[in-house]
């Protein structure tokens, strides 16, 4: 297994060790296992995209929102803070 | 589950036997520090505050110098003072001494200087710890408060480390325990799920009342939390946002009905899970939950961070093993099986389980053996 996503609701997974771009990562989500071919290079607990998210889409971990995508990001995509934001602790945030 | 304990005149134990100096103010915290050095069991409070606070942040100061004096794992005290700081020294120094343990002060100014501090300070800790009469008693997780803490958190704490955490928590409440986790920063946007946890309207709301006001000051502050939590640690470790951090933060608390909310260092009532107001300054964090009443810290780091608290064990553990590997010398437990799949969330859990026990029958923890005894107060206010 190369990394892991929580829910099934999850958009993105999480590298468990460090992984290259074109290889084809496994992912698990308990007991489920799947691939996806990454277009970059992920960091040994870094992000990357399992399905397309459009700009201004919601990035999801842990079956919750974790941010929103600056950009569109592709399926197999690197995640991680130059195309996603926060919502909170951020100025003009309305609770 | 059978712990031995130390029994204090107030009726609480304590898993550790130590005399602790208290400076109540930084001018007398190198006097304390002199003191302390006399002995090899005997620890101080490296206080960096304690006069011109405003009165909010004065509160803060007192009560932290108070529960660290009182908490049970401390036998004897000796409060030293300079005599004009604006903290109340013997109003401190009477509201611990009327709970029993040997309590002593003594004022710089009055004693005439540094030097003839340390040598009545010596003295009266000598005699303090010959009068001394240990009472060991048998006990068990009922008599326990555990504090849980994040620091230099990267992914492998969300995934991994904090989930091992969180199953102890559930374990240590079934079986009676306190269990105490803080954070205020690091819960902000995982407080919908939390909420649905307390046990009433009002815990509810207070928890709603904190995060708010955390967010609302650092905004007037001129902070956007962002831009220091995630901290670049975390950032460089895989964590993209506050959301993302907050939520595998949580995991660390388990899944246990939130009983109550607290303010910094104020005590912690007995029995069950409950959350602390504080920052996400681990050094300040676990300060207060010590001071609050917690006898030993259990603390996940995914980077590795050395810090540890001059009253009370704080356990490791981490679930990178790059870190583990790395700093073995300053982590406990490293549950990095679980990331790899060769563990289950609940065994690696036992493990830390079976080492809580074990160190709160007397077993050092690695931050005790290389006298790691950070402390911090939590400041809201300007130094007048």
């Amino acid at each position: 297994m190369d990394a892991i996503a929580f829910s099934k609701k999850d958009n993105v997974a999480t590298a468990i060790k460090a992984l290259s771009k074109g290889q084809r990562a496994i992912v698990g989500l308990g007991e489920e296992k799947f691939t996806i071919e990454l277009l970059e290079d992920v960091p040994f607990g870094h992000k990357f995209a399992l399905v397309d998210i459009p700009q201004g889409g919601q990035v999801v971990k842990y079956g919750e929102a974790i941010g929103v995508a600056t950009v569109n990001i592709r399926k197999g995509q690197y995640v991680h803070v130059h195309n996603v934001v926060g919502q909170r602790g951020v100025r003009g945030h309305r609770s | 589950m059978k712990l031995k304990g130390f029994l204090r005149p107030n009726g609480k134990i304590g898993f550790r036997n130590h005399f602790l100096v208290v400076p109540t103010v930084i001018c007398a915290t190198r006097t304390a520090e002199e003191i302390a050095s006399n002995f090899p069991n005997v620890v101080y409070l490296h206080n960096q505050h304690g006069c011109n606070h405003m009165k909010d942040d004065e509160k803060k100061v007192v009560n932290v110098l108070k529960g660290m004096a009182s908490n049970p794992n401390v036998a004897g005290v000796l409060f030293v003072g300079l005599g004009c700081e604006t903290i109340p020294t013997m109003k401190i120094f009477e509201s611990v001494r009327a709970a029993g343990k040997p309590v002593e002060c003594l004022i710089i100014q009055e004693e005439g200087g540094t030097l003839k501090t340390i040598e009545k300070g010596v003295r009266i800790l000598q005699r303090m710890m010959e009068q001394y009469e240990i009472k060991e008693v048998e006990t068990d997780l009922s008599s326990v408060t555990v504090a849980i803490e994040c620091g230099g958190s990267d992914t492998t704490s969300g995934i991994a480390s904090n989930p091992v955490v969180g199953y102890v928590a559930d374990r240590l409440v079934d079986l009676g325990a306190t269990v105490v986790f803080s954070e205020t920063t690091e819960i902000i946007g995982a407080e919908h799920l939390l909420i649905k946890r307390a046990v009433n309207e009002e815990v509810a709301k207070k928890l709603l009342e904190l995060v708010s006001r955390c967010e609302q000051s650092a905004l007037a502050g001129g902070e956007d939390i962002r831009g220091v939590n995630p901290t670049p640690g975390n950032i460089t470790g895989g964590l993209t946002t506050l959301e993302e951090k907050s939520l595998g933060a949580i995991y660390k608390a388990g899944t246990k009905p939130l009983k109550g909310v607290l303010e910094y260092a104020e005590p912690i009532p007995t029995g069950g899970l409950y959350f602390m107001d504080s920052p996400g300054h681990d050094v300040e964090s676990v300060s207060g939950m010590v001071a609050g009443g917690a006898q030993v810290v259990i603390f996940t780091t995914g980077r590795g961070t050395p810090t540890g608290c001059a009253i009370a064990p704080v356990i490791k553990v981490t679930a990178n093993a790059k870190t583990y590997s790395r700093m073995s010398d300053n982590i406990d437990v490293d549950v990095s099986d679980v990331l790899e799949g060769k563990t289950t969330i609940q065994q690696a859990g036992e493990r830390l389980f079976q080492k809580l026990i074990e160190v709160l029958n007397g077993k050092l923890t690695k931050s005790e053996m290389l006298r790691h005894h950070e402390f911090g107060i939590y400041l809201t206010q300007p130094t007048l």
